[in-house]
This record gives structure tokens, C-alpha cells and sequence, in this order.
């Protein structure tokens, strides 16, 4: 069994986020990044799945990104994944869902063309952009079947049945191998890298590739490339302070006298 | 006028809110075509009607909703080759998100996610509003190839009546074998709450850890206010309330007109999911608590003391 995980290295949430004034782009250098949180229960289901029957599938750590994306890739190996492919070239700067789909589909195939991939594996969304369609995507472009949103996921051989918490439903889904399988937050609790696990993970082999290597035109990625345009970024002005009163044992009238005067009831 | 295709949401032909939103944005933008896909139309028609569909397409087969997401996305690319719309409005909700997602790949056509509004823009195709990293940004965006598809948010509008044309046309879709792959096998509706839809509703109270996994005092306030209930993800991993009511980064993003949090301390996870609400009322027993921050109007004290008055003298005005 041979696994790609799909991770991206983001801007931490709990920092102060922003963006390029001149290009609009995520501000990737002025803030702290790290392993997207919602990558790892990605990770963690490619380590348990790999895990599971012989116990000798391979799990290879896919990102996409500046230098300091690297560190996404490395986290995932102090976890457990088995090598690393680093993607860096300064043309995918700016690249939209279809340019980095496209990257990734490229690397997908690359990593498959000594013994076949049988899952791509991707978290549900990045914590920063959080479009939620690159899984969907990678697997429009791989030709694969998708099994996606993923809050339980059950590997019998080639078989893969997910359950999927849709919003008016919860539907069990069925497919075969290979495929894009993408998960959410509620499908496992991620585990910590251990001493031995960080240890281990600076022995093991970390490619990187440049958009040559995959055969990507770089005019087909990057901001320039961009089926989409932002025009303005605006900081959303803070929410003013309101009153907060301490409950002396009439909060709770308090609460609805205010609500009463705005009109809420 | 150009035409504007609307992916109906709809529960065997009961067509949700979010559906009559994005019929009123489509009408800035040109002519709304509704896009009905599966079974029920007969119990849809009226509605899409009354919030101004010129045309309704409809696309009644198995094939579409046995198997995931890629049927539709290949029934919508064979709709735009022939209607060759101005631009695609579809809801935000995960089967949608990823049928937009490729169709966009399929038609290279440039997508917007969780567009929050939707105007015209100078050359009429739209300009998107996004609400991004936990509400702290707003960002103006249009697509540049292609036609433009967009993924728009519950609340992004409201819906306004308008009598449309509603002229049928039955779609006669040809799904690939290729397209097959991911089989639904099962499908179980969601269990009613009787309490109004969480991403619809005008008044959301919800709980976190300082409920202590008691809801009660939650739900009531919720009756009494006829709200939604929402819970944060504390409360959801704890076992506390179904992940559905989830309300944060990783479950459902609101934006009703008053949000009531309840033993939610505020972190970044949930305020993305509620950070747009109109009026923000938090009662939370720590007074540092990062909540406090946003509120327009914030109780520190002990929401069980606290919730069960405010519910009595809701209830006591309202007789």
C-alpha cells in the first residue's frame, strides 16, 4: 500500500495573519506557519491505514511551498510518514486551487511512477485559504474516483467505505482503489511526534522538486496564471467593545433588557 | 439580459433557503435559471418560481445522486456547453462546493468560494465579497477566465419575491462510466430538531465546555428565543452535542442577526464560524475570556444561574 498525503504549511491561525500589500497574496514570511491543523488528521489516517493489514504500506508526505513549507513535510515525518517530496519553485508564488492542483497532480504522478499510489489523502481544508476543493480537484485531474469529507473511513482490500456527514444527511460511500480520499476533523485524534519519532524523522529522505522536474510550464501557475483576481483586501474594523456587566443575580434580566432594546425580541 | 445558473438545494424537491438567496443574487446579475437536479420538482416548482426563475432546468436521473459529486459536475459542464451561462451561483454546501469544484477544472472556468456577497461589477459579471481568516479580512474579488462560478454563503442575501417565468425544460444528461466510481450506498436524513436550521436562522444560542456538558439551560433559551442551537468545537469533541451543530472553522459558519454564546471562551476555531453575526451576547463565568472581546453585550457569570432567568423573563414578556 503506498500513500501520498497531501499537506500544506499555513499561517498560524492564533498569529497576526495578513496579507502582501502589493500583490494581495497571503503573507507567508511576516508570520509564524506551521503543519495546517486540519492536514493532520490526514496524516494521521495515512499512518493508521498504513498500518493496518501487513502493516508495510508507505507514506509519503507531499507539499507545495516556499522554504519554510518544509517544516509542514517535517512535522509529518516526526509523526510517522516515511519520505518527503517538497515542491519549491519560485513560479507557483500566488498559484489559485487549479494551480495548485495541477502541481500536485503532477508530483501524484511522479511518486507513482516507480510502484503505483493507491490513496491520495488530503485534510478537508487548509486553515487559510479554506476553499475545500483542491481534493476534488486533484482528483478531476488524476482521473480518480473521490471519496470526500470523510468522518470514518473502513479499508476492506481495495475497498474503501467513508461515512460523510453532508448537511441535511450522513451518506456511506463506496469506492475502490486507487483514489482521492479527503477527511475531516472528526475522523481521528492526530498524535503527537514522539522524541523517537523526531529522532527518526531526520534520517529519512526529503526530495524536492522544481516545476521542471514535473514537467509544469510555470506559466500555467503562479499569480499571473490565476483564474481569479482580487481586487481589494480590506482589514475588517474590530468589533467595538460592548457593555459587560458581572451578575449580581439579575444578569440574566440584563441580558434581555438589552436584547429587548435592540429590537432582538 | 444573460442567463444565470442557480444550483437548486433542495431536500427531496423542498427548496432550502439558500436556494431563494441565490435566486435574488442571480436577478442583479441577469436572468436566473434554476437548476434542479434529482427527484421532487413538483413540490419545488411554486417556490422557485415565486423568487423569480425565468427557466427551470430540470435533470431527474439515479445516476445523478447514487453516485458522488462527479455525475452532477458532468451534467452542469453539458448545461453550460448549451445555456452557456454568464455566470454559475451554486450553495455552499459539501457536495455543491465540490461539484463547483470541478466543473471549474472541467470548463476552466475561475471559481470564488464562500462569496458572503455578490454585486455586479463594472463589465456586470460578479464581484465577490469573502469574509476570510476568522472574519478579520474582507476581499473584492472577480474570476478572469472563463465563466465564473461561485460558492455563496447561507444569509448572503435576503430573499426577495419576485414572480419568474419558470419555463421548463427537462435536461437529458449523459453520465460517463468514468463518473461512477464513488457509489452512495446509503443515505439517512438527518433526524429533525424541530428548532430552525442552524446556518438559517436569525437567533443562534450555543454552548461550549462551560456548559459542562449540560445543554438544557442552552436549548431552552434557544425555545424561548425560537433559535437555532449551536455548539463550539469543545463541546462537539467532548461528546457533548452532535458535530453538526457545530459552529466554528470545521462545522457551520453563521452570520444570523444575534448570536448568544454560552461557556464559549472565543477561540479563533469558532470565531470563524460566527465572528459576522449581527449582535454578539456572550455569558461566560471568566471575564478575561477572549469572547468578551467581540460581544456587544457580555454577562460574566454562571450561565446556569444566569440563562435560566434570561429564558423566564423572555417568557414572562412575552404573555
Amino acid at each position: 500500500m503506498k500513500i501520498v498525503v497531501c499537506v500544506k504549511h499555513v499561517p498560524d491561525a492564533t498569529a497576526k495573519r495578513s496579507f502582501d500589500a502589493a500583490d494581495h497574496t497571503v503573507d507567508r514570511a511576516g508570520v509564524d506557519g506551521l503543519l495546517s491543523e486540519l492536514d493532520e488528521y490526514a496524516v494521521e489516517e495515512a499512518l493508521t491505514i498504513a498500518a493496518a493489514g501487513d502493516g508495510d504500506g508507505e507514506v509519503v508526505v507531499l507539499t507545495v511551498g516556499p522554504e519554510q513549507a518544509l517544516d509542514a513535510a517535517r512535522k509529518s515525518l516526526q509523526m510517522g510518514a516515511h519520505a518527503a517530496v517538497h515542491v519549491v519553485d519560485d513560479a507557483v508564488h500566488g498559484s489559485d486551487a487549479f494551480g495548485t492542483s495541477l502541481v500536485l497532480a503532477k508530483a501524484v504522478e511522479k511518486i507513482g511512477s516507480d510502484t503505483p499510489v493507491d490513496i491520495v489523502l488530503c485534510g478537508m481544508a487548509s486553515t487559510d485559504g479554506a476553499m475545500g476543493v483542491v481534493p476534488a480537484m486533484l482528483a478531476e485531474r488524476l482521473g480518480l474516483p473521490q471519496v470526500t469529507f470523510a468522518a470514518e473511513v473502513t479499508i476492506d482490500g481495495t475497498k474503501v467505505t467513508a461515512r460523510r456527514d453532508g448537511d441535511v444527511a450522513t451518506e456511506t460511500v463506496e469506492a475502490t482503489m486507487p483514489l482521492v480520499l479527503s477527511v475531516t476533523d472528526q475522523i481521528n485524534e492526530p498524535r503527537y511526534p514522539s522524541f523517537k519519532g523526531i529522532m527518526a524523522a531526520k534520517k529519512k529522505t526529503v526530495e524536492t522538486w522544481s516545476l521542471a522536474d514535473l514537467g509544469v510550464d510555470p506559466s500555467e501557475v503562479g499569480l499571473a496564471a490565476a483564474w481569479t483576481s482580487v481586487q481589494e483586501v480590506a482589514a475588517r474594523p474590530p468589533r467595538s467593545h460592548g457593555e459587560v456587566v458581572t451578575d449580581d443575580g439579575d444578569g440574566g434580566r440584563q441580558l434581555v433588557e438589552y436584547l429587548a432594546g435592540q429590537k432582538l425580541i | 439580459m444573460s442567463e444565470i445558473l442557480v444550483l437548486v438545494d433542495h431536500v427531496d424537491g423542498a427548496v432550502r433557503k439558500t436556494t431563494t438567496e441565490l435566486l435574488t443574487i442571480a436577478r442583479r446579475l441577469g436572468e436566473p435559471s434554476a437548476v434542479f437536479v434529482g427527484a421532487g420538482i413538483d413540490s419545488a416548482r411554486e417556490t422557485l418560481a415565486a423568487y423569480g426563475a425565468d427557466k427551470i432546468y430540470i435533470l431527474d436521473s439515479d445516476e445523478l445522486t447514487d453516485y458522488l459529486v462527479v455525475p452532477q459536475a458532468e451534467a452542469l459542464a453539458q448545461l453550460m456547453a448549451s445555456a452557456s451561462p454568464a455566470a454559475v451561483l451554486v450553495p455552499s454546501t459539501p457536495e455543491a462546493r465540490e461539484v463547483a469544484a470541478r466543473l471549474a477544472v472541467k470548463t476552466e472556468s475561475g471559481l470564488i468560494t464562500d462569496a458572503v456577497d455578490v454585486q455586479p461589477g463594472p463589465d456586470g459579471s460578479p464581484l465577490t465579497t469573502q469574509s476570510v481568516f476568522a472574519g478579520g479580512f474582507t476581499v473584492q474579488a472577480s474570476v478572469t477566465r472563463g465563466t465564473p462560478i461561485v460558492i455563496v454563503k447561507p444569509n448572503s442575501a435576503t430573499p426577495e419575491q419576485t414572480a419568474g417565468a419558470a419555463v421548463e425544460e427537462t435536461v437529458d444528461v449523459v453520465v460517463s462510466e468514468g463518473a461512477k466510481t464513488a457509489q452512495v450506498v446509503k443515505r439517512e436524513p438527518r433526524t429533525k430538531s424541530g428548532r430552525p436550521e442552524l446556518t438559517e436562522a436569525a437567533i443562534v444560542v450555543s454552548g461550549g465546555r462551560g456548559t459542562g456538558g449540560d445543554f438544557s439551560d442552552v436549548e431552552a433559551l434557544a425555545d424561548a428565543l425560537g433559535a437555532a442551537v449551536g455548539a463550539s468545537r469543545a463541546a462537539v469533541d467532548s461528546g457533548w452535542y452532535p458535530h453538526s451543530y457545530q459552529v466554528g472553522q470545521t462545522g457551520k459558519t453563521v452570520s444570523p442577526q444575534l448570536y448568544v454564546a454560552n461557556g464559549i471562551s472565543g477561540a479563533i476555531q469558532h470565531r470563524a464560524g460566527m465572528q459576522t453575526a449581527k449582535t454578539i451576547v456572550a455569558v461566560n463565568k471568566d471575564a478575561e475570556a477572549p469572547i468578551f472581546e467581540l460581544v456587544d453585550f457580555g454577562v460574566v457569570g454562571d450561565l446556569k444561574q444566569v440563562l435560566p432567568q434570561a429564558t423566564e423573563e423572555i417568557t414572562r414578556r412575552k404573555d
